[in-house]
């Protein structure tokens, strides 16, 4: 599934950095219903972890309240150069993953 | 006997008060505020809920409520032993009382969280911190939703 991840690309060592992650998912509630009546099952993102060099930095559980095509903006320090990587889980067997690098200095 | 102007607003205002009542129980799937309070205790359990610290950013006149942008910040100094271990977002309204839980920790840095959610109907959204102290601290705010997410039907 497309992800767009947004991490500075080069920081300073200490530097407070802002990640957003956004990626494509119908998230569907549950909670609707088609025009014939049934109910449309849920399908939503339940959990997304961000590890900085494999330690997790930050999680969220998700629920149905959350928007389609969920949105997340946090905040992490700079402590070394290495990847960022981006896992979401979801209903029905649902998983997707993304990674960044970057530089500090 | 003719009807008299009193007797007939005062008839008028009893129907009125009736149709309110039955549109009212046609919502079952909405959050009561008891949802709301008992979401809110599972997580906090039986630790004081105190007001303050936490700013919840959100428009407060929603028009599309499919997709309502939403900044969580709590004031901390995000240090190794002073810091927010989670935020939890809950709503009163939405078919379940629960937005999100963000989990955080020292190397945050800055304890902050955007994301954008859904409202059915206008209503107050609570945002609760948990520090690393085990205090909790929360905020609500309320908010005018003009076109409701979840009711519409899927084509």
């Amino acid at each position: 599934m497309a992800a767009l991840i947004n991490v500075p690309a080069k920081a300073k060592r200490g530097d407070i950095i802002e990640i957003r992650a956004l990626t494509s998912h119908i998230m569907e509630t549950g909670f609707r219903h088609t025009v014939d009546g049934a109910l449309v099952p849920r399908d939503i993102i339940t959990s997304f972890t961000c590890r900085y060099n494999a330690t997790e930095i930050f999680r969220a559980d998700l629920f149905p309240a959350i928007a389609a095509n969920p949105y997340l903006s946090f905040f992490t320090i700079a402590k070394e150069s290495g990847k960022l990587e981006f896992e979401w889980i979801g209903d029905n067997g649902y998983s997707s993953s993304a990674s960044a690098s970057i530089t500090v200095e | 006997m003719p009807t008299t102007r009193r007797q007939f607003l005062s008839l008028a205002g009893s129907v009125t008060v009736a149709g309110s009542i039955s549109i009212i129980t046609l919502r079952p799937l909405a959050a009561t505020p008891a949802m709301l309070n008992s979401a809110i205790r599972s997580v906090v359990g039986e630790a004081q809920l105190r007001t303050g610290r936490v700013k919840l950013d959100i428009p407060p006149l929603v028009e599309n409520g499919n997709t309502v942008p939403m900044t969580v910040s709590v004031a901390s100094p995000m240090t190794a032993d002073d810091y927010v271990k989670s935020i939890h977002v809950f709503n009163e309204k939405n078919p379940q009382p629960n937005i999100g839980n963000f989990h955080l920790g020292p190397s945050s840095g800055r304890a902050q969280v955007s994301t954008r959610i859904r409202l059915a109907d206008t209503q107050k959204v609570v945002a609760i911190a948990r520090l690393s102290d085990d205090t909790f601290w929360q905020v609500a705010v309320d908010i005018v939703v003009t076109l409701a997410a979840c009711t519409e039907e899927m084509n």
